[in-house]
């Protein structure tokens, strides 16, 4: 009895105040979608994350007849001091922490490069003289390249440690950058979401404004009279909020699996499991924007 | 049933005071008659007695239970006792008389089968029979202040306010109105009517309340519009009213029986 009466009073509030109730579904399904997009962004710098450090590695340069970096001076390291460098990483207290080491000599490092860089202007002006020898080291703890810098960074005929992540972290800067954009967008979106709910409810709680009083007036409770306006909101939202989770997953489905994957294959990107996760939080958050948004509109506007 | 105490109320932006130092006790099964100029205070007291508007000091009783004191969440359950008829009726236009009466109780939860028992007995109360499904634009003012009768009566209520009923109403109209009103009177509620309507406040002789400016000038048993033998009393400040004609009954006499001086017997 009380249930249909309600559904009923909700079904005429949105088909009375159409206009506004499509304005609030569009309003939220575009800040949800932003949501939604910044959360995958986000999913997908973890996952970026732990497949690059896995595979990022420590260098230990060591001098060259050319560096005048760090401990060189002009001297290429002997073959002894790379001995102890090589004693010291199979040391007790390192090898725990590492997994592999592998020493690159001048000629395998021109090897290398001459490969990574085939083509350009550095390739040419390159000789073995100028690159270093090197051990290259993958850590178990690829966060852990202090200990490796703290060990063998001050031997002699060591130019350097390297931590190959460290060129890694613009690119996260990148991606972080262009995700905090998309909550950033996504807050303000949401915000004027949530104004957009109250307003809409308010006109419609005016729209009925005789149906309120009267309400009141013979006792019908507080929640008996707000619960079909919030309501009401919350159908608006969710219908937005579908809406974003259908695009979202679009997205993926589309521009992340089928075209960003195929143009770039060794990367992994997030994929539709990844977006079915984010989903049910946008329905979440929709509903949830627009019941506190809703409650509060109404909540004022009957207390006078 | 009704006590006000001390009432002042005073809205914001004003600094003259609606009512002011109000006291006076409503009796159960009383026929008041609230009267005095417009902007007296009559609405105001019918707000405050329905808990609309709280009091800017003093103390409400209604029913046994201290408005102050009532949570807003128990507001409702509250006016639940209550029935009102206004002025203009408000009813909605795009209910059938049958669903305008039957909304009131739609929306305290009753089942259905309570209303569908109900509302009819309702609507023969106040001579609507056979029109439940007419909507309010196709009856005329009399008939439309009946379906507002119906709504405040209902669900049977103790206590029935009324601000200005026959406002709108042509003579005729308001005697049926008003022998309505004396009928669900004699049936036990308690009515508290706000009028401007000398004839029927004469006609009619009950107790008369007269407001002027905020404060009771006169609180009559039996009484006119005018004040006629009855000099105008100063209400005390902070003290029941009391009433200063002689050989008059007071209300504020040993509740118990008071007898009127048409010689009916009141509770």
């Amino acid at each position: 009895m009380r249930v249909g009466l309600v559904l009923g009073e909700v079904a005429q509030g949105l088909r009375r105040n159409l206009s506004m109730v499509v304005s609030v579904v569009l309003v939220t399904f575009i800040s949800l979608t932003f949501v939604g997009a910044a959360i995958l962004l986000q999913m997908q710098i973890t996952q970026m994350k732990s497949y690059w450090f896995d595979r990022a590695q420590v260098a230990v340069y060591f001098c060259t007849e050319l560096s005048t970096v760090g401990a060189c001076s002009q001297q290429a390291a002997t073959d002894e001091q790379i001995a102890q460098v090589e004693a010291q990483l199979e040391s007790s207290t390192l090898a725990p922490f590492i997994q592999e080491v592998t020493f690159e000599t001048q000629e395998e490092a021109y090897a290398n490069f001459q490969e990574q860089f085939a083509g350009t202007a550095a390739a040419d002006l390159a000789s073995p003289e100028f690159l270093p020898p090197a051990f290259w080291i993958s850590l178990v703890d690829p966060s852990q390249s202090d200990v490796i810098q703290d060990a063998v960074g001050g031997f002699a005929g060591v130019e350097s440690v390297q931590d190959q992540r460290a060129y890694l972290d613009p690119i996260f800067d990148i991606l972080n950058a262009s995700s905090l954009t998309a909550i950033g967008i996504a807050a303000l979106m949401l915000v004027a979401a949530a104004l957009l709910i109250a307003t809409t409810i308010r006109l419609s709680a005016f729209s009925r404004r005789r149906e309120i009083g009267i309400m009141r007036l013979v006792g019908a409770s507080n929640r008996f009279i707000q619960t079909p306006f919030i309501i009401e909101g919350v159908v608006a939202a969710l219908i937005g909020s579908v809406l974003a989770g259908a695009a979202v997953v679009a997205l993926v489905q589309f521009f992340v699996q089928g075209y960003l994957s195929t143009t770039l294959p060794l990367t992994s990107f997030v994929g539709l499991s990844d977006a079915l996760i984010v989903v049910p939080i946008l329905l979440l958050a929709g509903a949830v924007l627009a019941a506190v948004s809703a409650n509060v509109a109404i909540t004022r506007y009957l207390r006078v | 049933m009704i006590r006000f105490d001390d009432v002042t109320k005073v809205y914001r932006g004003n600094a003259r005071p609606a009512l002011n130092g109000v006291s006076l006790e409503i009796l159960s099964g009383e026929f008041v008659f609230l009267v005095g100029a417009s902007g007296s205070g009559k609405s105001t007291f019918l707000r405050l007695v329905l808990k609309e508007e709280r009091p800017s000091s003093g103390q409400i009783h209604v029913l046994g239970q201290d408005l102050g004191r009532i949570s807003s969440r128990k507001v409702p359950y509250f006016r639940r006792n209550l029935g009102v008829v206004f002025q203009d009726f408000r009813l909605l236009p795009n209910k059938t008389v049958f669903d305008n009466v039957a909304f009131t109780l739609q929306v305290i939860g009753k089942s259905k089968g309570f209303i569908h028992e109900t509302v009819p007995d309702a609507l023969q109360t106040v001579g609507l029979d056979g029109k439940a499904q007419r909507f309010p634009h196709e009856l005329s003012g009399g008939e439309q202040q009946r379906v507002a009768i119906a709504r405040a009566v209902v669900n049977k209520p103790a206590i029935m306010l009324a601000d200005e009923p026959t406002g709108n109403l042509d003579p005729s109209t308001s005697a049926g109105i008003m022998s309505l009103l004396e009928r669900i009177n004699a049936n036990g509620t308690t009515v508290i009517m706000a009028t401007h309507d000398a004839g029927i406040v004469d006609r009619l002789q009950r107790r008369v309340i007269e407001v002027v400016g905020g404060r009771i000038v006169r609180d009559e048993r039996g009484g006119g519009y005018q004040t006629q033998a009855t000099p105008v009393v100063q209400q005390g400040f902070g003290r029941p009213a009391t009433v200063a004609a002689p050989g008059m009954p007071t209300h504020s006499a040993p509740s118990g029986t008071v007898s009127a001086p048409n010689g009916e017997a009141r509770r």
